[in-house]
């Protein structure tokens, strides 16, 4: 299993979550965050008094699939997420040792 | 037995008529009690009047604390409405107790009144005009006293404010209050014997406000991170600036209470009190927003909030006697000051969170000696001296008892909370409480000093505690 975490422009999300159930991923996790990487922040100003935004907000979309899906799965990310801007987002693999269905007690790939 | 009733029934119509036929025989009409009934009638709706404006002014003060919230930090939001439920409690019954008798008590010196205290002049049974025009006083005096909180917020002591408070409405405000407007009920005053003239108070009010939280401001000290090592002012964004505009747009609505109140009558003359007030508040914020605009390139919703209240305080004092050409004059160049005394201040260090020294002490000065510039029945050097005279008295007054006041506070309970309980919030350390409890309002990305970003800078006496959070 893999773990697939992806940070996203906000206004992606949508099309990201659309994209992904098209190609049978139904769950995920998502995160409001913050970052920055080559897109910097912004200056704004208050009272005369000038100061820098240092840390843009983003989404972080968690999923975790079968090693066969993962592959079909960032495609699909790195297809929908992108606008072509500086602040696009990343997306970051891992391996997954196990998981477990809360309900049921189901565990390993029957478990996602 | 239906026969029975019916008779019983006839009986009682009978013995009914002859209550009825004495009172249509009452006294008719004459010439003198229809003037006297005529006369009651003004005197019912001068009531009216004046307890209506007092209503009016008295929902300022839920103005002055959106104001205030909105302008500062959410971990000081429930410190904040504490000390302005505070100034107009607290107001209310020092003043009934003692600051009405020295504003409005008979004097012999013209400096002071000395009767009148708890409301001794009323007696059940007797003129309730003392009450009316009491309530419409002491919503005044709250005012002046909130006025200081603003300049004071987010670093001071809850039982230091509330012992200001209790002081400012005793005995700071009324003792100058009697100067100017005693007259007005059984007391005289030196300052209205010149002719000093403050129709609503820009000085007696606004200006007093202001010159306190000078004083404040100065011995408090600016809030922990406002000022860089070279002088320069940091932002610290207020936390809700709808907030805030929901606040000025309450004490726009409340000077209408505030102003053409201030006839404590029901005449036609409120109508060009209504109009100038209204149109002082919009050259106003207008003013201030080009002002915002042209100097840091972007129209500035905070300035511009603070523009309109310029408008409105400046033209407090001449409301009555000018022309509505004169009001947007007077809020236009209101607006443009407000600006440039909020950075004034900060040019030299004086931490103002709300910008009320800026708002209500200089627009106030510039207000009360607009009324004589712009007097409708003509000025000269002598009422612009008498104004001058009045600011002047006003600032000294103020800014003394001010000063000492919040000195000996600060040697006996302090006056400043600690570094570590300022970078907590004031809502925690001095309440025990959370205004937005169901939120996260410290985030470690904001961009807010003290919201987060503790940087080394910033917070050195607290990072580098061995206890540091």
């Amino acid at each position: 299993m893999k773990k697939i975490e992806t940070i996203i422009k906000p206004f992606k999300l949508e099309e990201v979550k659309d994209g992904l159930s098209k190609i049978g991923i139904s769950g995920m996790t998502v995160s409001e965050v913050k970052g920055f990487g080559r897109q910097k922040g912004h200056s704004e100003i208050y009272r005369g008094a000038e100061y820098t935004v240092d840390f843009v907000p983003k989404v972080k979309v968690e999923v975790v699939v079968d090693d066969e899906m993962a592959s079909k799965a960032i495609e699909v990310i790195l297809a929908q997420a992108k606008t072509g801007q500086i602040g696009d987002g990343k997306i970051f693999v891992r391996s997954i040792e196990n998981a477990y269905r809360i309900r049921t007690g189901e565990e390993g790939r029957k478990a996602i | 037995m239906k026969k029975m009733v019916r008779r019983i029934l006839l009986l009682t119509g009978v013995l009914f008529m002859f209550p009825l036929v004495a009172w249509a025989a009452d006294e008719a009409p004459t010439i003198a009690s229809n003037a006297d009934a005529i006369k009651a009638v003004q005197t019912h709706a001068d009531y009216v009047w004046t307890l209506v404006a007092a209503a009016l002014v008295f929902f300022m003060q839920a103005g002055f604390a959106m104001v205030e919230a909105g302008f500062t930090r959410a971990k000081n939001a429930v410190n904040i409405i504490m000390k302005n439920l505070m100034d107009f409690s607290m107001g209310s019954i020092f003043y009934w107790a003692i600051g009405f008798g020295l504003m409005f008590g008979a004097t012999t010196t013209g400096w002071f009144g000395t009767s009148g205290f708890f409301l001794s002049d009323f007696t059940p049974g007797g003129d309730p005009w003392v009450l009316a025009f009491w309530m419409f006083q002491v919503v005044f005096a709250a005012t002046a006293a909130t006025i200081v909180s603003g300049a004071m917020a987010e670093r001071t002591k809850f039982v230091a404010y509330l012992l200001y408070s209790a002081v400012l409405s005793a005995l700071i405000y009324p003792i100058f209050g009697s100067w100017a407007w005693g007259g007005l009920f059984n007391g005289s005053g030196w300052l209205e014997g010149l002719g000093f003239i403050d129709f609503a108070g820009s000085t007696v009010v606004h200006s007093i406000g202001g010159w306190v939280a000078l004083a404040g401001a100065i011995v408090l000290g600016p809030r922990i991170g406002k000022y860089t090592k070279d002088g320069k002012a940091r932002a610290i964004p207020g936390h809700n600036l709808p907030l805030a505009a929901l606040g000025v747009f309450i004490l726009w609505l409340g000077w209408f209470g505030f102003n053409p109140g201030s006839t404590t009558a029901a005449s036609k003359d409120i109508a060009l009190i209504f109009v100038n007030t209204n149109i002082a508040a919009a050259a106003g914020a207008i003013l201030a927003m080009i002002t915002s605009w042209i100097k840091f390139k972007k129209p500035e919703i905070s300035m511009t909030l603070n523009g309109a209240l310029a408008g409105l305080v400046a033209i407090t004092a001449p409301c009555a006697t000018i022309t509505p050409l004169s009001s947007v004059i007077i809020g236009a160049i209101a607006g443009v000051l407000v600006v440039l005394a909020v950075l004034f201040f900060d040019r030299i260090k004086v931490d103002d969170p709300v910008g009320a020294i800026s708002v209500h002490g200089v627009c106030g000065a510039w207000g009360t000696l607009a009324a004589g510039i712009f007097n409708i029945g003509g000025t000269s050097a002598k009422i612009i001296g008498v104004q001058l005279i009045g600011i002047g008295a006003a600032f000294i007054w103020a800014f003394t008892t001010g000063f000492i006041l919040f000195k000996l506070i600060d040697a006996t309970v302090g006056i400043r909370v600690s570094p570590e309980e300022e970078a907590e919030g004031l809502d925690y350390s001095e309440h025990g409480a959370r205004a937005y409890p169901d939120f996260q309002i410290v985030s470690a990305t904001s961009a807010v000093i003290g919201s987060g970003g503790m940087s080394k800078e910033v917070w050195p006496s607290i990072l580098t505690a061995p206890e540091a959070h």
